[in-house]
């Protein structure tokens, strides 16, 4: 084992041992009268890379936990490779985990810390140091290799953690909001490097944040959940377009909730005919929940008010770079957000007369 | 050296700075505060030794000797008790970082709602007074005499009872200082079983408590007089006490040598904590393959 380890690269030795298939069934648990995860059910294939999302105390954290061993459920079953790991104590599940606060031990520098899974695995010191060094080279910290954690950066830090889970070649890596704790740049940075090394070695990969743009950029799949239930599971683009209940529709990007009626799975809101997502209500009044993008904005000269569609006023106007965020007041509407091109929100400003339509694009809404 | 007052881009003046060799000759009030303290406290403390040198160093005639100070040396019941006592200050930091590191790693880990119950127990023997614990425990010594024999070392049970509140509060800050959980979690997820959470990554994070803890627990069993006294266990402190009825100089002497020696040894654990890692060279840290 040791041979083959020691002739060829990190990556390709991580990538022969690509990651298993994870399935959790109906995981239940509670603390007191929380209840953090009610039947959560989720199945990952293998060598995939799922994003669980969701607000704070929604479960996502629990069932990551769940799933490392470090939690006990009420009830459920966890299989990895096909294998039920329940009841299997947490050091005997051979998963590599991530956490959000920095876990790196405070005693040992970072090719100790990176090599201490494979020193528990009996492997001698030499190999164990060398595939350490592979790996923090692989997170761009080979030269930090004698650095402690205190000598080390926040983002740094996290290398390490991250080059630690991978070096005891797991089946399924476990990230609970490694991130949250880093700046903006530094956050950006490592999140495309966790995708990197995740693509390149193929592991089956669990990402826990309540950060949307991180979670839709990197995952394959996002799974968003609420109050311990999986609300929609689905590919970044369909969970964003295609949401199949109100908590996703108004969660996940924003969203203006408008009030309209609903016939024969179409929905009349201001002069437009959208048509509607599948688990909408399909009859009746109903809320709507329309993307800011799908939102156009045109200014209305004092004369031709009156005619066409709504006319509303603008209430503020933000800059966003290359686009700008419009909050416009509608008659019987909430305040309503468009999103629009920086030359086309030049000539608006606050208290304008706007004329507001709406894309023909499929929308989710529920029942009033 | 004559003062200059400066103009400010306004044209207001300001006082003049003192100079560097004028702030040495006029220190601050706060500096010559601190002074003042330290000498007081200072005094305070090395006056009692100072007096105890003189008194040790006294000869018989005219001048000085240093007579007492041998008889340390030679004075076979008070080599003895040193042993002794050195022995149950072992024993007891061992017995006790055994019973107080894992429970204390446990509850903190796995039961934190126990925490308060813990901590309790812990400082219930700083209300009991001594006289009244010898008294419960004696029976419990008949016992113990009768089972282990009549070792001045059954002491180390006791000893770990009077220790349990300081040592106590020196870990569960240790434990409290760290984030243990994480670590403890980030290990297991690894492969660490407990033992080996407990060895490799609670116990180096909480060195520096494990010592403090151990430093309390020396100095007190080398103090301790009034249970060993009761239980008629000859210790440095009941031998200095004899001594002291006999030979005033020596007694003197080897308090004043038990004091010293308490300092360079408490000195020299407090050194050995405030080492942190990242000053010593990495390769220092390498450890063989873990089975």
């Amino acid at each position: 084992m040791t041979t083959d380890i020691a002739d060829s690269s990190p990556t390709d030795r991580l990538a022969e041992r690509p990651g298993a298939a994870v399935q959790l069934v109906g995981l239940h648990r509670s603390f007191g009268k929380v209840r953090a995860l009610d039947g959560l059910s989720l199945d990952v294939a293998a060598g995939e890379f799922v994003a669980l999302l969701g607000p704070s105390g929604c479960g996502k954290t629990t069932a990551l936990r769940a799933l490392a061993g470090l939690d006990e459920l009420d009830s459920g079953r966890i299989l990895v490779g096909g294998q039920d790991i329940t009841r299997l104590s947490s050091n005997r599940r051979g998963m590599g985990m991530v956490f959000q606060a920095y876990s790196l031990f405070p005693t040992m520098t970072a090719r100790d810390n990176v090599a201490y899974g494979l020193r528990l695995r009996g492997v001698g010191t030499r190999t164990r140091r060398r595939r350490a060094e592979e790996l923090l080279e692989l997170v761009g910290l080979a030269s930090h290799a004698v650095h402690y954690p205190h000598q080390l950066s926040g983002g740094q830090q996290q290398r390490v953690a991250l080059a630690r889970a991978l070096a005891v070649q797991p089946e399924v890596l476990l990230l609970d909001e490694p991130l949250s704790a880093l700046d903006a740049k530094v956050r950006a940075q490592l999140r495309d490097e966790i995708r990197r090394i995740q693509l390149d070695v193929g592991i089956t990969t669990l990402f826990v944040t309540h950060d949307q743009e991180e979670a839709l950029a990197v995952a394959d799949r996002v799974g968003v959940l609420h109050a311990g239930r999986l609300e929609q599971i689905a590919r970044p683009g369909d969970l964003y377009d295609r949401p199949r209940t109100a908590f996703v529709a108004e969660f996940v990007g924003l969203s203006n909730p408008l009030r309209g009626r609903a016939r024969s799975g179409e929905l009349g809101l201001l002069g437009t005919r959208l048509p509607l997502l599948p688990g909408s209500a399909f009859e009746g009044p109903v809320r709507a929940f329309v993307r800011p993008e799908s939102v156009t904005v045109d200014p209305v000269p004092d004369q031709d008010q009156g005619h066409g569609a709504p006319i509303g006023r603008v209430l503020s106007v933000s800059f966003l770079g290359s686009l700008c965020r419009v909050r416009i007041q509608l008659p019987d509407q909430d305040p309503v957000l468009a999103q629009i091109p920086k030359a086309e929100a030049a000539r608006l400003s606050p208290g304008s007369p706007v004329r507001v339509t709406i894309r023909p694009v499929p929308v989710f809404a529920e029942p009033a | 050296m004559a003062a200059v007052n400066t103009s400010v881009p306004d044209g207001r003046t300001r006082p003049p700075r003192p100079s560097a060799r004028s702030r040495r000759a006029r220190p601050s009030p706060v500096s010559a505060l601190r002074w003042a303290v330290l000498i007081v406290i200072g005094g305070y403390l090395l006056l009692p030794l100072l007096a105890m040198a003189e008194f040790s160093t006294r000869g018989t005639a005219t001048g000085r000797s240093l007579d007492a100070w041998r008889e340390i040396g030679s004075n076979a019941d008070l080599l003895g008790a040193i042993t002794m006592s050195l022995e149950l200050s072992a024993l007891t930091v061992v017995a006790t970082l055994i019973l107080l590191v894992p429970t204390m790693t446990w509850v903190h880990l796995r039961v934190p709602r126990m925490r308060r119950l813990v901590e309790f127990a812990c400082l219930l023997p700083l209300t009991i007074p001594a006289i009244v614990l010898v008294v419960g425990i004696g029976p419990i010594y008949l016992w113990v005499n009768y089972l282990l024999g009549d070792s001045p070392l059954t002491l180390t049970f006791v000893y770990v009872i009077l220790v349990l509140p300081y040592a106590h509060r020196a870990i569960d800050g240790g434990l409290g200082s760290a984030d243990i959980v994480t670590l403890a979690e980030a290990a297991r997820s690894l492969g660490a079983s407990w033992p080996r959470v407990l060895v490799n990554i609670v116990l180096p994070n909480i060195r520096g408590a494990v010592i403090s803890a151990s430093i309390i627990s020396v100095a007190l069993v080398l103090g301790e007089f009034t249970v060993a006294s009761l239980l008629n266990f000859d210790t440095l402190q009941v031998v200095i006490n004899l001594l002291g009825k006999r030979d005033a100089a020596v007694s003197v002497a080897v308090s004043a040598a038990a004091l010293l020696f308490a300092f360079v040894l408490l000195y020299a654990l407090a050194q050995v904590a405030s080492r942190r890692p990242g000053t010593v060279a990495a390769d220092a840290t390498e450890e063989g393959p873990t089975p």
